[in-house]
This record gives structure tokens, C-alpha cells and sequence, in this order.
């Protein structure tokens, strides 16, 4: 079948990206700039910029001196390839065949797609009036070659290019139309080769000991002598598995009996592609049109069937069925790499690592709550209740090791509780101290260890921690308050007990 | 023909043992907990791994000196790797703690839960765990079908589990191979020196499976368990604190 191109070359694509999100910035001349050698310099300009003279490359300081209410945006690296991506996957819809032309284009592979829009002129301006409306400036052309539609959308005139007007429309473009080397370019020029007519007809040998073979093939593609291939971007489909039910489903057996089907289909797929999912949910659409959604989620990625059939089985009982349920869909929103098991020569010692240990958690977040599995690493504060942070995963190391240097209690009260004391002044450990209505005569006493607050935090005053011991051997870790003063009433606070 | 008959009672007594629970000791089961007066009381002269050990505790203060025993015990427990779950109801156990008793604090995972009813789910199905080294609950009440049930899922994963009993008003016989009962004992310091000395606990063993219950002062220093002479704590001078 004829081949079919089409290049669109996106001339403002950064700038474009940015008014799309600010429209105020449509009526202002903008730019984007990245420091180079020490200087900020230019990387891309929109419309009304260019009109003035600016063009990327150029520092910002001559820029300001042309335009001095130019608003200049910092260059987020990257962005252009993410958004060629984006708009690579949307123009999915005109041809199936979508590839990523770095720096600022797309090429579609046309071939077949464009009588479905009523010929190719209506094919391409549905593309360009949908890419115009979304803000984008773009330009497009078609052609029997990648490199024509190429060179005919970034120099040409026309946009559609039949075959047989190929070679004529490509020979008065100027050499840089055929995406040779900038080094091979400047050769060209400086040679005065200002039209591709100028060297096309030259003997290859003569071309190729000048320019090399990289034009060469560059002009061949161009004229389709050779191949040239695309590397279309894919989609991946959604994780997602859908179960009709030619009866209404009630009980909670045949709910089991549906999620497993359905986690079967789900997890083949998961380890054919090495993928574990984090967090999936079922949807069960019922008869009376009504929607229930059971969600579970699991610490580290698997596709252990299983395992999260168990995690889901906790659940069923969450799903009223009324009438009957008619339709399951189970959706994996969160897909992860899968660390390879690898099979162990000799058995090591159980553990953090564990698959088993992984899976008990998931049950036990799963029947608990997110909230109530807790593992904790040291947190970079004096403070006793700030002193241990959450670990988010169980892959989660310490940055920081656990201190040794200073006493902690073994039981730590969630709320100092009030204590009553006797204490000589100014900074002693306290004779003797009343909790809960019970004396306790200190017999030994360590301390005072003073912890600040940290007044970026809260306000209030610092504590003077004291590890005391009383006549029974009970140890506590009682503290003062803020300073000594006058008044000693809702001072000393009991905050801990040591082994 | 004496000796024949010994042999045969030893070799019974042995089965008896097994059937019980207790398993037959290989080359690197046997844990060294450094408690060597204590393990003796044990049948076999080894500390059971994979039992029901239950703790009994009154006051907070009494939590706190189990709490710190068991982390010494757990520093051997944990020694090839592992984790420990802790399973509670009103959690005021501090991690940092941990690391003084030679255990790395991050190596726990505390499980929070508000109704007794889960924590008993959740103690089962992390018993059944092959891969912790051992299960600390801290629960008030706990009947004695319960007790069995845990002691058989115990007997299969050979997983530890100590128990805290926390509420004395709801004693009663579960199925646990050894009750153990920790109160703190004053520290004691060098002639002449200020400030509080390392934990010293009395522990005592009140009920053991076909063992012999008792009572040891223990010391924990120098980041091991130090078990003390009779005489010497009970005639420990209780040193006044210098005021100053």
C-alpha cells in the first residue's frame, strides 16, 4: 500500500505549554532561559518575542535591553519530550502509529487512516484545528516520506505532498530541509549550496567523500529511496479485568468465587510483564444501578494470587449485594516492578525482607487500618515525642542511627502526667514526688538533662528531665517545666518509667 | 536391668516432652538467652523458643522492668536477622528504648489495634508467621480455650510469643509454658558515685511446664544479662542520694 506521512512541528511548543496554563500571558512577550556557562540564556520564546527580534540562544540581559517588559520563565528540563509524549498519545486517535520527533515535532504514520476523515486536506485540518484550539501552533504536512513531509512542514509551502511531485518540491528547500548534521550544514553553506537542487544531482561518490555518508542517507530517505522507520510511542493498557455475570450474584461464595477469576486473569498478566500492583480495587456495578467499591493494598508490589485473594476475602462482607450484582471490575490503579525472589542456596535468617512478613502486614493493615501497623526510625529531634518518625516502608533504612548516649525511657506516657514534688531549689532532683496518690521516696536521681524546645515547631517552655529511682527500685523520668520560680505548682511532670 | 528400666523412663519422658511442645534440640536451634541459672529450670536445661511465655505486671513500673527483660531476651531472639511484632491495645512502649537492650528499634513493627477481640485475630495470624522472631502482646484478659489455641499455632510456626498480662483482676491458667513475674530492684552504684545504676530486675519463675520454678536477681550490663549472687543484693546498702 502507499505510504503515508505526516509531520507536524510544533514551532512555539514550551511557550504554548505555558500560555495554555496562564492565558494571561497570550498578549505579553515571554521567554524561557537556562543558565549556561554562568549566564542566563534563552531556550525557547513565544510568538510576539520572536516578532521583536529575540531568538533562543541569545542571553536575557540583550534580550531585556530589546524588550525591557520581557517576562523570563526558568527552562524546566525535559518538558519538551514530556510533551511531545502527551501529545504523541493523543494523536493516537487520527492513526495508530505515533513517534516522538525530538526536539519539537511528531511524525504520524498516515498510510490507510486519512479517507476516514473524507481525504487527506479535511484529515489534516481536523488535526490542526483540534492541535489550534488546544492552543498549540503547530504546522503539518503530508507526504510519501517521512524526511519529505518533514522538510515540506518546517520549509514548504504546500501541505500535501502527492508522490509525484515529490522530487520537485523538495529541490528549491534550502539543505537544511533534510536534517543533516549542523556541522555538515554549515559546510554546505559556506559552500553556497543554498537549494537541495544545487548538490542533489552530484555523483554520490563526490557528495559522500565531502559530507559523508550521513547525507547521503538523509537525501535518499528524503526521496524514499531508503527505508526509514518510526518508533511509535505505546500506551499501556490499563490493569484492569471485568467479570459479567449472566445471573445476579448474592452470596458472599460467589463474590469469592468472581474476585478469583478475576485476580487470575489480573496476576498472569502482572507476572508475564513483571509488574506487582500496590493497591486494587473492585467495583461491583448491581442490578438496581448502584455502585460498591472494596479497596485493599499491599506494602510491597505482588501478583501473588493467593495473597491478595486473602486480603480481599476480609472484605467481602463490606459488600452489600442487594438485589444481585451483575458486573465486577477489578482495577490495579498502582503497578509496580516486582523484585525477582530470588531462590536462596541456603535458608538466611528471617525478617524485614520476608515475603511472609510483607503478607501478614497487608492482612493486618487490611483488617485494621492503614494507621494501626507502625514501624519507626529515629527522627532527627531531641524532643522525646518527636524523637521517632513513621517508617513509610518496610524498605524504609535509618538515615541515622539510634543514640545511645542519653537514657530513654522503656514506657513513654502519651501526656506528662502531673506530678506532685518536693524538690530543693534551685535545680536538685526531687526528694520524694506523689503519683497517682502513691509517694515514692527518691533514693537515687541522675539528671538534669535539659531539652529545648524547638521554637520553629511550638512555643513553650524547655523541660529539665531527671531519671530518678525510687526506695522500691521503680525508676521514673520525671521534669521540670521551664525555670525554677516561686510558684512550683504545675511544674513537675511525670513522662516516662524505665526497665 | 535397673539402668534398662532408666532408659526407657528417660526415653518416655522425652516423648512426653515433645508431645508437649517442646521440641527436640538440633546443633543451631538451642538459643543461648545468657541466662544460665534460669535455663536450668527448664526441661532439657534450653530456653523454649516457639512457646507461650506470659509475663505478669500490676503497675506501669513493672511493665517497664518486663518490657526491658524481654528486650534482652529478644537481643538473642533477633540475633540472625528477624522482626518482631508487638501487638497492643494502649501502646506506650518507646522504640528508642530498644537499642540500649541490643535491639535495633526498626526492627519492630507495633500494631495498634482498639478492641481485645482483634488483638487476639492479629496474635494468631502473626503467629502462624514463620518469618518473625517472636510476638509480644500485651493483652489484659485471655481464656484458657484461647491459650490452647495459640499454644498449637506456637507448636507449628515456632514462632515465641511473650504475653503481657497486664490486669491483674483477670488472672487466670492459660496454656503457657512459663509464667514469669519481673519486678524492678534498686540499682546499685560504686562507693561515693551520684546517679541511678543499670536495671536490676527480680525474676521469677512461678510456673514452669515440667520444670523447676524460682527466683534470680538479674542485672542487665555492659549489654548483656548478669545474673547476681543472693547475698550480695540483699545486703545492698540502700546508698542515700547525696544532696547536690
Amino acid at each position: 500500500m502507499e505510504k503515508r506521512y505526516v509531520a507536524i512541528w510544533f514551532r512555539y511548543l514550551v511557550t504554548d505549554w505555558m500560555a495554555r496554563r496562564r492565558p494571561v500571558l497570550r498578549k505579553t512577550p515571554f521567554v524561557f532561559a537556562a543558565p549556561v556557562h554562568g549566564r542566563m540564556t534563552i531556550t525557547a520564546v513565544n510568538r510576539l518575542a520572536e516578532v521583536t527580534g529575540l531568538v533562543p540562544g541569545m542571553p536575557v540581559a540583550d534580550a531585556k535591553a530589546i524588550e525591557p517588559g520581557l517576562t523570563v520563565f526558568d527552562d524546566v528540563p525535559g518538558l519538551e519530550e514530556k510533551l511531545l509524549r502527551t501529545l504523541a498519545e493523543w494523536c493516537i486517535r487520527f492513526t495508530p502509529v505515533a513517534a516522538i520527533d525530538a526536539p519539537d515535532g511528531i511524525v504520524l504514520d498516515a498510510s490507510g487512516c486519512a479517507h476516514l476523515w473524507g481525504g487527506e486536506q479535511a484529515y489534516l485540518d481536523e488535526i490542526l484545528t483540534k492541535l489550534k484550539a488546544a492552543g498549540f501552533d503547530a504546522r503539518a504536512a503530508m507526504a510519501g516520506t517521512v524526511g519529505a513531509a518533514w522538510a515540506v512542514s518546517r520549509f514548504g509551502e504546500k501541505n500535501i505532498i502527492a508522490d509525484d511531485e515529490l522530487m520537485a518540491t523538495l529541490l528549491p528547500l534550502p539543505p537544511a530541509a533534510l536534517r543533516p548534521d549542523p556541522a555538515v550544514l554549515l559546510k554546505l553553506q559556506k559552500l553556497g549550496f543554498h537549494r537541495i537542487a544545487g548538490f542533489a544531482d552530484m555523483p554520490r561518490a563526490v557528495l559522500r567523500r565531502r559530507f559523508g555518508e550521513d547525507l547521503l542517507v538523509r537525501l535518499s530517505q528524503a526521496l524514499g529511496q531508503a527505508e526509514e522507520f518510526l518508533r511509535p510511542v505505546y500506551i499501556n493498557p490499563p490493569y484492569q479485568e471485568r467479570l459479567n455475570c449472566l445471573e445476579p450474584i448474592q452470596t458472599a461464595t460467589g463474590i469469592g468465587i468472581a474476585i478469583d477469576r478475576l485476580l487470575e486473569t489480573l496476576c498472569k498478566r502482572l507476572e508475564a510483564e513483571g509488574k506487582g500492583l500496590r493497591t486494587a480495587a473492585l467495583k461491583c456495578f448491581r442490578v438496581d444501578g448502584k455502585m460498591v467499591e472494596i479497596n485493599v493494598a499491599v506494602t510491597r508490589a505482588s501478583h501473588h494470587r493467593e495473597h491478595l485473594y486473602k486480603l480481599f476475602e476480609q472484605k467481602i462482607s463490606a459488600i452489600e449485594p442487594a438485589l444481585g450484582i451483575e458486573l465486577f471490575v477489578l482495577e490495579a490503579p498502582q503497578v509496580e516492578e516486582v523484585e525477582h525472589e530470588q531462590e536462596k542456596l541456603w535458608a538466611s535468617g528471617p525478617g524485614l525482607e520476608d515475603a511472609a512478613v510483607a503478607e501478614l502486614l497487608d492482612r493486618l493493615a487490611g483488617k485494621a487500618g492503614e494507621g494501626a501497623v507502625r514501624r519507626f526510625l529515629p527522627g532527627e529531634h531531641y524532643w522525646p515525642e518527636r524523637s521517632v518518625t513513621k517508617a513509610l516502608s518496610l524498605k524504609d533504612k535509618p538515615a541515622s542511627g539510634w543514640r545511645l548516649d542519653r537514657p530513654r525511657p522503656v514506657l513513654l506516657l502519651p501526656h506528662p502526667e502531673e506530678v506532685e514534688v518536693t524538690a530543693p531549689i534551685p535545680d536538685y532532683p526531687p526528694m520524694l514526688f506523689r503519683y497517682r496518690g502513691r509517694l515514692h521516696q527518691i533514693k537515687k536521681a541522675d539528671g538534669p538533662e535539659r531539652i529545648e524546645r524547638e521554637w520553629w515547631i511550638d512555643g513553650g517552655e524547655h523541660r529539665d528531665y531527671y531519671t530518678v529511682e525510687d526506695e522500691q527500685g521503680g525508676r521514673y523520668w520525671l521534669f521540670r517545666s521551664g525555670h525554677y520560680n516561686e510558684d512550683q505548682r504545675r511544674q513537675w511532670f511525670i513522662h516516662g518509667f524505665f526497665a | 536391668m535397673n539402668s534398662g528400666k532408666a532408659d526407657i523412663i528417660a526415653a518416655l519422658q522425652r516423648e512426653i516432652l515433645s508431645l508437649q511442645g517442646y521440641r527436640a534440640v538440633s546443633d543451631g536451634a538451642a538459643v543461648n538467652v545468657g541466662l544460665e541459672a534460669i535455663t536450668r529450670s527448664f526441661p532439657h536445661a534450653v530456653f523454649p523458643t516457639g512457646a507461650l511465655h506470659e509475663f505478669l505486671t500490676e503497675a506501669p513500673e513493672h511493665t517497664a522492668a518486663t518490657g526491658g527483660f524481654i528486650a534482652g531476651l529478644l537481643a538473642t531472639l533477633m540475633q540472625r536477622g528477624g522482626a518482631c511484632i508487638w501487638i497492643s491495645t494502649s501502646r506506650r512502649f518507646f522504640p528508642p528504648a530498644l537499642k540500649m537492650f541490643g535491639v535495633e528499634p526498626d526492627r519492630f513493627i507495633f500494631v495498634d489495634l482498639q478492641r481485645e477481640k482483634d488483638v487476639l485475630w492479629a496474635m494468631e495470624e502473626s503467629l502462624k508467621c514463620e518469618g518473625l522472631s517472636a510476638v509480644i502482646v500485651d493483652l489484659a484478659g485471655m481464656t484458657f480455650t484461647q491459650s490452647r489455641r495459640v499454644q498449637l499455632v506456637v507448636e507449628q510456626s515456632g514462632v515465641t510469643c511473650f504475653l503481657l498480662r497486664t490486669d491483674p483482676r483477670k488472672l487466670n491458667t492459660i496454656a503457657s509454658v512459663a509464667q514469669w513475674k519481673v519486678r524492678p530492684l534498686p540499682s546499685l552504684l560504686e562507693e561515693g558515685m551520684p546517679g541511678v545504676g543499670f536495671p536490676r530486675w527480680n525474676v521469677e519463675l512461678l510456673k514452669v511446664r515440667n520444670g523447676q520454678p524460682g527466683a534470680w536477681k538479674v542485672e542487665w550490663s555492659a549489654g548483656q544479662f548478669a545474673m547476681l549472687p543472693e547475698q550480695l543484693v540483699s545486703t545492698a546498702p540502700d546508698q542515700n542520694r547525696k544532696a547536690g
